[in-house]
This record gives structure tokens, C-alpha cells and sequence, in this order.
């Protein structure tokens, strides 16, 4: 379970010492607690309505309100019908005994289908290569200039972006005052050059400055446009012609409001560049970001990351039981 | 992955004919088929089950058995009660004379307001001949105003900006007070993206409408948008009571079932559609096609309507003319390919085709093979393409290596053509070729 930084990221070195439990179970119920009040701010029916059927009974209309939560996380119905299926034949097995033990068996059942083996980040490479894709408007930029804030501060890891998006329009120097914030380099191109060339120089800048890590941006697309999806095919050559092995993650960046559409999205960029890990964003509104389930059950592609504000500290390594929970809790 | 309603349909009540009645049960069947299709689409949840509902009834109350094909009529009766859902024919915004018409955007980070912005400038411009001007009132996200000052340059309209040190809500009274004095037609204000649940700027967008007095507020929302759309729309409807949608990214795959969600809880109309990445993307809001698409049943209109602003009349009779006559050469194939490619990328044409969708699945078209057969025809004389019969050996070593492809290239394209122009003196005799002879061109 990744909770830490150091949980999440392989840095080769040895751990750090762990904190006293005493002391890190605060600062975890700090973000939970966080994460949960963003999320109460609107209170709509749905989470009430849960929590009424699921600690009551274990009847049919308990099975059908379940269905309903899981609908309304945008889980899918798919996956929906899977878990389902699961808690209805361990209540016929006599399995579970009561609304308590359905709720129990429904976030466990939640937390596994989260947890995905692989759900560490390397940065044992030096330099270690991230290249983060994904749909217009999901969460790039500003999910880069966290992750290298972080990869500064928590990590003392030095960082070099690279501005892979030369296609809308001042996206460069939105990821400048973000690399600015984060105290790092940015390599740069002209407007409408080719994004391979820029991480390439990007790539060779942080070899010469002996940087740690650079984290590669690359402008939004949709996974439907064919030519988009050649070109990010094309960036990812440059860079394992370049540093073999790399890039060494892959972050697909979805935006938790996403309904079932994000399945198709990582499908395909995952087709195209191998997606290694999720960035789940924009946590912290109303969306539970079911969506993300859906992913990892079908594809096998775990969360690695998930936004949950506009600071630069509001980016967070994911954890399968504090999601679980967060899908049901109100 | 996902397969078209019409097919689920017809496989749930097929056996309905042979029994010579529709029961409700069978009707139950059909709805449950609907109910998945709704929700794979990111229909909200309640809206699904208010609208199977109502169209059971009416399907009940029809004489679906009557038709020689009852799973057809089920998806006619949901396709139109969706399209009635999702409000008629479109509605236009409401301009104001004299001017300026300010228009307020608003929406969640990253639906796409910027670019929204600047396409609806675009589009006031060139299809109603308006002097649009924007505002730029983000001053929170890194960048913002200078993304929106270079998308007017590209959109060709005037931006007012004050960079991002004063407050927003000034900003936009004074860039409001600006296009009064510049006779501008109308102002489409920018705002930042916020979340539903952020009270400060909730109350910030509550002031922005309170001073700019705008004629119209607009939300942008993401076509990709799951079940929360409801949540974010009813707070939006509350804070800036906004007057209709534009519907963003739908160039994509996404169904687009948000749209039927935030047109059910709130009733405001959806205006516009913003389908790709050029500024001219944006066009105005079809209930009956966006209908279809959610059901996954292909948007026809659409190909008909991108085809005709590609080809026009003169041309088409031209090229009609040449085909009867036999003059149709390689020059009026290139052209031919060029306007069909102008329509956008072959993949997305072929998912609007009803059917194709769900059938073509992950299969890539290779825009590059067309790519090869305009450098195939670009290397030939003028003389070899009125005439490609003159294309001997030598030629074609010197059109393939022009051309950077192979002979086989060369000769299969010529071949190609050569039956191509058979299959056409066919037609224009009133033959159809058969089915066989179309798909044996290589």
C-alpha cells in the first residue's frame, strides 16, 4: 500500500526511518479527513442513502441501493454488476450475516479491485524519464508541477521539465510558473515545434546538468485522433532511442468527474505508449472517480496518484482502502 | 466493447414475433437492455430510471407489434423521447440591441471554457457577422489570460485584458464598460474554472453575474462528464442560473450522456457542441443527433452535412459530367480525396456512419497509405495522369522512386484506377455493380 512518498517511490536508497505510527497516523487521517471534507461540502442523497440500507439489512432492496452507490461513483455497470454478483452469493452462502458485514465486504472487496501490483514509482534510473499523457483539460500541467514539487521537497530529488506541449496555446508558460513554484528547470521550445525535439534537448540538458529526474509534458488529446495518438507514438521512440528503458513511467492523467468514457481513454493511450500508472485529478469535488476501478479490473492498470486541490501539496501518493472508503463513505 | 442499443434490442425481443404478442414482460426485457445502454452512455442513474420508465409506458401503449420489426420500433421510441428530452430543435442565444451582448462562461477546470471562448467568438463572428470581443477574467490558472489573448489573435476578435494582479469581477466590469464604448456586438466573458463545491469562488462567479449584468450565461461542459454532471450543473443553475450548455470534446468517443443529465435536472437547453481542435469547431447543438449518438446508433446528418460543406454544387455536377463521359481522370481522383479528407480524419467520419461505430472497434485507418497514393499521383506527369495507359516500366521506376514508394505502388494504384473508371461507366449506364466488384478493386 502506497501511503508515504517514500512508500510510493522506489529511490533506491535505503528507507528512510518510518515515522512512529503514533506520528503518521495523524498526518494520514489529516489528508483523509481533508479529502472527506471536500467531499461533504454538497451533501446529496446518495452517500445517506448508503449508509441507511447497508448497516440495516441485507435484503434486496440493501443490494439495490449498493448498485445505485457504485452507479453514482461512475464505477460502470460492469464492474457494478461483478461486485455485486460477489456479495450476493456470499450473502446466499451465508457468508456475510448483516448489513455490517456487507458494508465490511463491500469496501474490501473495493480495496482489492483498486490494488494493482506494479503500483510503485522507480527513480533508481538516473536520469529516470516520466512522460505524462492524457485527455484535453484532465490535469497535465498542474499534476506536473506537483509531482516535481514533491519529488523536490519530500524526495530532494532535482527535476527538469521538459514542455512537451507546443501545441496550445501559452501552455508553456503556464508549466513555467509552476516549474517557477516548484523551484526547478524547464526546458523549453518555440510554439509549434516538435514536441520529440524539445523532451530530446530536455533529455540531453538534464544529462549535462546531471538532473535526477525529468518529467515530460505533452500537450492534450484525445485518444480518437489517430494522428495525436502517431505523434505521442513518435515521442515515446525519441525518448528509448535516447535513454534505453525509458520512459521509465507512463502517467495517464484522468480527471475524476470522467463517467465510463475513461475506460476507453486508458485503453487506448495504453495501446499507444504503455501506460504504467494513473493519475487520478480533481478528486477533490463531488466525483468519486469509480472510474478508476473500472480500470483497474478490466486493464490491470493501477492508480498511482490522486489530486485532491490546487496546491502544490494537494497531490498525493493513491491508497486502496482510503479510496474504498471515500467511494461509500458520505 | 460497447454494442449498438439497436442490436441489444433486437436480440431481446426477437423472439417476440414468432409469439405473436408483446407481453410486459418482454417489454421489461427491452427496457433493462435501454437502462444499460443509458448508463454506459453516463446517463445520471435517477434520470435513467425516470425516462425507462416513461418510455415503457409509451412503448406499452403503442402498437410496437404492429411493425415488422419491434426491436427497431423500441429504439425509434427511445431515440425520440431522448431527442424530446433533450429539448426540440436548437434555440439561439438572446442578443441584445443595441449591443454589446455579454455572455458570462462559466464551468468546472478543464471542460474547455478558453477555448470555448475563443470558438464562440469565432463563430458569432462568422456566422452572425457579429464585432465579438472577449474578456479575459481568469486570473487563477498559471497562464490563462496569455492562452485566451493568443487564441483571439488566432480567432481574429479583439481581447481585453488586464493581466492577473486586479480582481476578476473588476476586470470584467471594466472590460464590460470597454466594448460599450468600442460599439463591440457583443463581449464573451472568460472566467477560471471552479469546482461546484467551492464556496469563495462560487460566490465570486454570483458576483461576476451580479455586476456584468450579462444577456446570457453559458456553462461548458465536458462530454466525457460521468454521473456527477448533475451535481456540478444543479450548482451551477443555483449560483449563476445559467441560461443553456455548451457541450465540450465531443470529437471524442464519448457518448455524451451528460447532456441528457444536465438538461433533465436543470432544463436549460444545450446550445452549442464543440467537436475538435481547430477554432472552427463549433457548431449548434443537435437534440435528435446527440440522441442518436448516446444510443450509439451513428450520426448520419452529421457526415451529410460535413460532406456538403466540402463539396460544392458546380463541382459535384463537374464531376458527374466527366464520369458519363468517361474523361474522369487521376487529377479528379486526387481532388476527390482531398475534399473527403478536408471533412476530418476517415476514422472519425467512419464512426459517424450508423453501425461502423461498434464494428470498426480498435481498427486504425492508415491515413498514410492515402498519404502515398496523392505522392504516387503528384509524381506522374500531366500527361500520365489524363492518361495513365502511357505508364510503361520506366515510368514507373521513375513515379515510385519520385514518390518515394515501390513499383507494386505504382502499378496497384494505376490497376486500382483503371477498374475504378470501369465500375463508374457501369453506374452511369444504370448498372449497379455487384457487391463483389466493388470490394474486389485490389
Amino acid at each position: 500500500m502506497a501511503r508515504t512518498w517514500h512508500e510510493l517511490f522506489d529511490t533506491g536508497d535505503d528507507v528512510p526511518p518510518v515515522p512512529a505510527e503514533a506520528e503518521e497516523e495523524p498526518k494520514r487521517r489529516g489528508f483523509f479527513q481533508r479529502l472527506r471534507d471536500n467531499m461533504v461540502k454538497t451533501r446529496q442523497a446518495l452517500g445517506a442513502e448508503l449508509q441507511a440500507t447497508v448497516f440495516q439489512s441485507l435484503d434486496d432492496e440493501a443490494f439495490e441501493h449498493l448498485e445505485e452507490t457504485l452507479i453514482y461513483a461512475d464505477v460502470g455497470a460492469p464492474t457494478t454488476a461483478k461486485i455485486v454478483e460477489r456479495l450476493e452469493t456470499e450473502a446466499e452462502t451465508g457468508e456475510l450475516q448483516g448489513g455490517e458485514d456487507l458494508s465490511r465486504r463491500l469496501r474490501e472487496l473495493l480495496a482489492e479491485t483498486a490494488r494493482v501490483n506494479g503500483d510503485r514509482i522507480s527513480l533508481t534510473e538516473r536520469p529516470t524519464v516520466m512522460l505524462i499523457v492524457g485527455v484535453n483539460g484532465s490535469g497535465k500541467t498542474t499534476t506536473i508541477g506537483k509531482i516535481a514539487w514533491h519529488l523536490q521537497r519530500e524526495l530532494g530529488r532535482s527535476v527538469l521539465i521538459a514542455a512537451g506541449d507546443t501545441f496550445r496555446a501559452a501552455a508553456a508558460e503556464q508549466l513555467a510558473l509552476w516549474a517557477e513554484r516548484a523551484g526547478c528547470d524547464i526546458v523549453r521550445g518555440e510554439p509549434g515545434s516538435d514536441p520529440g525535439a524539445v523532451i530530446f534537448d530536455a533529455i540531453a540538458a538534464a544529462r549535462a546538468r546531471g538532473r535526477d529526474v525529468v518529467i515530460c509534458d505533452t500537450a492534450g488529446r484525445l485518444h480518437t485522433q489517430q494522428h495525436l495518438m502517431d505523434e505521442l507514438r513518435k515521442v515515446r521512440k525519441v525518448i528509448s532511442a535516447q535513454v534505453p528503458g525509458a520512459p521509465h513511467e507512463t502517467l495517464l492523467t484522468i480527471d475524476a468527474t470522467t463517467g465510463q468514457n475513461g475506460l476507453r481513454q486508458a485503453m487506448l493511450f495504453r495501446e499507444a505508449v504503455d501506460v504504467t500508472g494513473i493519475a487520478l485529478t480533481k478528486l477533490d469535488g463531488t466525483a468519486k472517480g469509480g472510474i478508476a476501478l473500472a480500470i483497474a479490473q478490466e486493464l490491470g492498470v493501477p492508480v498511482k496518484l490522486i489530486g485532491i486541490g490546487e496546491r502544490l501539496e494537494d497531490l498525493r501518493p493513491f491508497d486502496p482502502d482510503d479510496f474504498a472508503r471515500a467511494i461509500l463513505e458520505p | 466493447m460497447f454494442d449498438a442499443l439497436s442490436d441489444r434490442l433486437q436480440a431481446a425481443l426477437d423472439d417476440v414475433r414468432s409469439r405473436g404478442k408483446l407481453t410486459e414482460d418482454d417489454v421489461s426485457k427491452a427496457m433493462r437492455q435501454v437502462r444499460l445502454a443509458l448508463l454506459e452512455a453516463d446517463v445520471n442513474f435517477k434520470v435513467v430510471k425516470e425516462f425507462t420508465a416513461a418510455v415503457k409506458d409509451r412503448a406499452l401503449g403503442q402498437d410496437v407489434l404492429e411493425s415488422l420489426n419491434p426491436g427497431q420500433q423500441v429504439v425509434k421510441i427511445v431515440s425520440d423521447e431522448l431527442a424530446a428530452v433533450m429539448g426540440g430543435a436548437g434555440r439561439d442565444l438572446a442578443f441584445a440591441r443595441p449591443g454589446p451582448t455579454v455572455i458570462l462562461m462559466a464551468g468546472l477546470q478543464g471542460s474547455g471554457k478558453t477555448t470555448a471562448c475563443a470558438k464562440l467568438a469565432r463563430h458569432l463572428r462568422e456566422e452572425h457577422g457579429m464585432d465579438a470581443a472577449l474578456a479575459a477574467c481568469d486570473v487563477y490558472r498559471p497562464a490563462a489570460v496569455d492562452q485566451l489573448v493568443k487564441l483571439g489573435a488566432q480567432a481574429g476578435v479583439h481581447v481585453y485584458e488586464q493581466g492577473t494582479g486586479r480582481d476578476p469581477v473588476d476586470i470584467a466590469e471594466w472590460a464590460v464598460a470597454q466594448a460599450k464604448r468600442d460599439r463591440r456586438d457583443a463581449l464573451i466573458v472568460d472566467t477560471s474554472g471552479r469546482l461546484h463545491v467551492d464556496e469563495e469562488l462560487m460566490k465570486e462567479l454570483g458576483q461576476l453575474r451580479k455586476r456584468t449584468k450579462p444577456h446570457d450565461v453559458l456553462l461548458v461542459v465536458d462530454a466525457m462528464t460521468g454521473q456527477d454532471a448533475v451535481n456540478v450543473a444543479e450548482q451551477f443553475a443555483e449560483t449563476a442560473n445559467f441560461d443553456g450548455v455548451v457541450l465540450t470534446k465531443l470529437d471524442g468517443d464519448a457518448r455524451g450522456g451528460a447532456a441528457l443529465s444536465v438538461r433533465a435536472v436543470t432544463g436549460k437547453p444545450i446550445l452549442y457542441a464543440s467537436t475538435g481542435e481547430k477554432l472552427g469547431d463549433f457548431e449548434r447543438f443537435h437534440p435528435d443527433r446527440m440522441a442518436q449518438r448516446i444510443l450509439g446508433m451513428g450520426d448520419v446528418m452529421t457526415l451529410v452535412e460535413k460532406a456538403e460543406r466540402q463539396l460544392d454544387e458546380r463541382q459535384a455536377q463537374e464531376l458527374e459530367r466527366k464520369i458519363r463521359r468517361q474523361e474522369f481522370t487521376l487529377d479528379d481522383f486526387l481532388v476527390q480525396m482531398k475534399q473527403v479528407r478536408n471533412m476530418g480524419p476517415l476514422q472519425n467520419l467512419l464512426r459517424l456512419m450508423p453501425g461502423v461505430g461498434q464494428q470498426l472497434g480498435s481498427l486504425q485507418v492508415d491515413e498514410r497509405e492515402l498519404d502515398r497514393l496523392e505522392a504516387i499521383i503528384l509524381s506522374m506527369t500531366p500527361q500520365e495522369r489524363a492518361n495513365p495507359s502511357v505508364i510503361d516500366g520506366s515510368r514507373r521506376r521513375r513515379i515510385a522512386r519520385g514518390s518515394g514508394t515501390s513499383v507494386q505502388a505504382v502499378s496497384q494504384l494505376v490497376k486500382q484506377f483503371t477498374q475504378m473508371k470501369k465500375l463508374m461507366r457501369q453506374m452511369s449506364r444504370g448498372k449497379m455493380p455487384s457487391l463483389e466488384q466493388l470490394a474486389g478493386g485490389r
